[in-house]
């Protein structure tokens, strides 16, 4: 997931605004269990994503969100006693006991699996279209150590990537390259190990190089940098009132008890006006600031 | 008061047996241009890496004398202290970018010195312009080419409008023309600016014409300090492998050494009335090197006729051979397109062009890393490739452990065995990984080299090229990608140009290096392509000929 500066409402947001849209959405796979809400997050997520011009990198993640998630799905039954509509017994596990599947643990599974999958979306998306830089920028004003460290990591990410593709295929080159099928498991092994040795000490040649680079630019006597004040922008404007109104609508849902759901000892969905309006309001509300497309930037291909 | 200056600078790493710098003592006043010039492990780097601080406060070891950059002892000043006066630029760029955005890379250092938002937006956006890179500064450094990638590494060491700049082999990765670029950059900067330069480099024929004074080095001592032109005699006796093609040229008729570049030994020549003023490729019979074909302003399509026929004259088959090959990145650029190409067993050939063009790429699809998209790669037996980096081929503690104890023999490293890979030299190590490539008795009947003079002096660069000469006479096809158009004059049989993917240039040396700028080497450029010569001993053996047959008295 890399961040790519793109003409859109989100990207033209400022970071700290574009963040706490995406946590809004984020806290809402946290404090909702109601399928419905979450299938609301879910539409609006996708929609954000579309309005940002960041699909393509959402979908780069789906197999690792939909794989977490089915982790998710097909562990709980298994492993949950709770619930009392019994649909298989599997017989007694050591150490586990009697694992009955119950209908109950499989919803429980599946609604937990959204959870994770909206959350996961959610992260996405904020990997999509909040500048690193300027997040990280941010959080030295906090704390400089940590957030540099943050950022050196994210950087040595793209570069150990690379130093590690370039390894592989020098790997393949060498005459005695092991054919993956003939060769024993043995040979691949060790093989196998020595590569790795070769990628940790080149990784700690590249860290020494990159900490050299940080000595020259002055990282050992660096100031906070300074504050960058900015008149806010009608994105700026239109991403607040919407994180606002997100947190808004969550907050009178929780108060008026809208979205509930309980999966033990019974099934027990609420699926009524309130959580349709709960619903259809996440939506909407995510999807207006996207609709501010005056003076958003265009940038070079 | 000087920018930089040592005084009887000692300096050894930690646990090494000998020192990198032994008494080095120089001065550098602001707005000169230098140039540091060495062999391989003269003690270039180490010196640059003293005048940023970076020895001793980064590296550790023993450090004796005094060295001042701009008024501040370095053992007193750590690098981030001294960065307000010098900006460093080392040889990887991908090592020197730490941000995840060009803006904020070029903002950085400004940002760690406490400069005001305006200042630092401005100064951002004059080093941008200065540069070039406006264009570049919203982009993410994964997404730039090794060129403008160096270009960003720069800006983030002029954006403070330091009073010096240190440089190690800034051009090592650069295409011809970006080289000349960042060259012709430095030198604006140098003039308009007053930015005092210090710059460690290998190709001299680059930057000496740019120079104010070169200090060389040899075993950590300075072993020559003064002017460009008076290097260029001293190298001649001294110092053969630091002496630029120009020289070499001048020498070898008999005339002073002392030019630096191509204007002034043109001057020379002209003054002793060997320059043939009507110029020009295939205007002068004779001095070819070593049997290539002789030059002629090649029209494109005589070189496709000649092409053509190459693949369908009779001769040993093809020990690769590319059919319409193209190379298309799924929402991403073609990086091949359409590419035909025989090379035959014995052939030597050097695959030249821009960064970015496909070199890297087609010698990829030689090795089957990778597949066509469209069109096919056929290979007649077992491809060795070595990729730009060695060291990544050598994952064992010994020497002894990476290739056979005939193979280390053959590349004269059987006495090497018990050493670790990583502490051999640059030399050696590539040796090393090309033993490791091609591999005991079922030779590859193709070896394909990617980049392989990379930090390399021209001694070791003489040799590589009569190992590839070698190869080649052993009945191997050998194609080398470079950017190294010297290199390539002195080894390849064949050029074969490459721009965007395509196949612009397919022919001998001298007809393909002749009659450009750029990919021509120095002499070839003195000459104007004359004959078809690209050697400085060609080509003065050349003009001594022409010289001998017009007026012997010329010559005494």
């Amino acid at each position: 997931m890399r961040y790519r500066r793109r003409p859109t409402p989100l990207h033209a947001t400022r970071v700290a605004v574009g963040a706490s849209y995406c946590l809004a959405l984020m806290a809402y796979a946290v404090l909702f269990d109601s399928p419905l809400v979450l299938a609301a997050v879910l539409v609006a997520l996708v929609l954000a994503a579309r309005g940002a011009r960041s699909g393509a990198q959402l979908l780069r993640v789906l197999p690792y969100a939909g794989g977490l998630a089915l982790t998710a799905a097909v562990l709980n039954p298994l492993f949950s006693h709770q619930g009392l509509t019994v649909i298989a017994r599997l017989g007694h596990l050591p150490g586990f006991g009697a694992i009955d599947v119950t209908l109950e643990a499989m919803v429980f599974g599946v609604v937990a699996a959204l959870k994770l999958f909206v959350f996961a979306l959610a992260v996405a998306l904020m990997g999509a279209t909040v500048d690193p830089d300027e997040l990280l920028r941010g959080a030295r004003r906090v704390s400089f150590r940590s957030a540099l460290t943050a950022s050196l990591a994210t950087r040595m990410w793209t570069v150990l990537e690379r130093d590690a593709r370039r390894l592989a295929d020098a790997q393949r080159c060498r005459f005695d390259a092991p054919d993956p099928v003939a060769v024993s498991r043995r040979v691949r092994m060790s093989r196998g190990i020595a590569v790795v040795r070769a990628v940790a000490t080149g990784a700690l040649d590249r860290a020494v190089d990159v900490a050299a680079t940080l000595e020259l630019r002055g990282y050992a006597g660096a100031h906070h940098p300074p504050a960058r004040p900015r008149p806010w922008s009608r994105q700026d404007l239109a991403f607040a009132a919407a994180t606002a109104g997100l947190i808004a609508v969550a907050a009178a849902a929780r108060a008026a008890g809208a979205g509930g759901f309980e999966a033990y000892p019974t099934v027990r969905l609420e699926a009524g006006m309130r959580e349709l309006a709960l619903g259809a309001a996440v939506v909407v509300v995510a999807w207006l600031p996207f609709t501010q497309r005056r003076g958003v930037e265009a940038v070079a291909p | 008061m000087s920018i930089l200056s040592f005084d009887r600078v000692t300096y050894r790493y930690p646990d090494a047996d000998r020192t990198a710098l032994s008494e080095v003592s120089l001065s550098v006043e602001p707005g000169e241009f230098c140039v540091l010039a060495g062999l391989s492990a003269s003690g270039k780097s180490t010196l640059l890496r003293a005048a940023c601080g970076l020895v001793p406060h980064f590296h550790g070891g023993e450090f004796a004398g005094r060295a001042e950059v701009g008024g501040r002892d370095t053992r007193t000043h750590r690098p981030g202290e001294l960065a307000t006066v010098v900006g460093t630029v080392q040889q990887d760029p991908e090592t020197q970018v730490v941000m995840g955005a060009v803006r904020a890379e070029l903002a950085f250092g400004l940002e760690n010195r406490g400069l005001g938002v305006a200042a630092v937006a401005r100064a951002v956006e004059e080093a941008a312009l200065a540069l070039g890179i406006e264009r570049l500064l919203d982009r993410a450094p994964d997404e730039l080419s090794g060129g403008e990638l160096q270009r960003v590494a720069l800006g983030a060491a002029l954006v403070g409008h330091p009073e010096l700049v240190l440089l190690d082999e800034p051009t090592s990765q650069l295409d011809p023309v970006a080289g000349d670029e960042l060259i012709g950059l430095l030198r604006r900067l140098n003039e308009e600016w007053g930015t005092a330069v210090v710059m460690a480099e290998h190709r001299l024929e680059r930057c000496l014409p740019a120079a104010d004074r070169v200090i060389a080095l040899a075993a950590g001592r300075i072993v020559y300090d003064g002017e460009p032109g008076e290097f260029q005699r001293w190298a001649g006796r001294a110092a053969p492998a630091l002496q630029s093609p120009a020289a070499r040229l001048l020498s070898g008729v008999g005339l002073e050494p002392t030019v630096t570049g191509v204007k002034q030994a043109r001057l020379a020549l002209r003054s002793s009335g060997l320059l043939n003023e009507t110029g020009g490729p295939g205007t002068a019979s004779g001095g070819t090197d070593r049997g290539r074909e002789r030059s002629g302003r090649g029209a494109a399509a005589g070189r496709i006729l000649r092409a053509v026929a190459r693949r369908s004259a009779p001769g040993p088959s093809p020990a690769l051979a590319f059919r319409g090959v193209w190379h298309e990145l799924r929402d991403g650029p073609t990086l091949l397109t359409a590419i035909d190409l025989d090379v035959r067993p014995g052939e030597c050939v050097a695959l030249m062009g821009r960064n970015g063009a496909g070199k890297s790429t087609l010698l990829r699809h030689a090795k089957g890393l990778v597949r066509p998209t469209r069109g096919e790669v056929r290979v007649a037996g077992p491809v060795a490739l070595l990729v730009q980096n060695p060291g990544d081929y050598l994952v064992h503690d010994r020497v002894i452990d990476e290739a056979s104890p005939g193979e280390l023999e053959r590349a004269g490293l059987d006495a090497e065995g018990d050493r670790n890979p990583r502490d051999l030299s640059g030399g050696e190590r590539q040796r090393l990984a090309l033993a490791v490539a091609v591999g005991p008795g079922h030779a590859p009947v193709a070896v394909c080299l990617d980049e392989p003079t990379r930090g390399m002096d021209r001694a070791l660069k003489d040799l590589l090229a009569a190992r590839l000469v070698a190869m080649a006479d052993a009945g191997r096809a050998v194609l080398v990608a470079t950017h190294d158009v010297e290199f390539a004059a002195s080894f390849a049989r064949r050029v074969v140009l490459l721009a965007e993917g395509r196949v612009i240039a397919d022919g001998s040396p001298g007809e393909v290096m002749c009659g450009g700028w750029y990919f021509a080497p120095e002499t070839a450029r003195i000459l104007r392509g004359e004959g078809g010569v690209l050697l400085p001993e060609s080509g003065a053996a050349l003009l001594r000929r022409r010289a001998a047959d017009a007026a012997p008295e010329v010559l005494a």
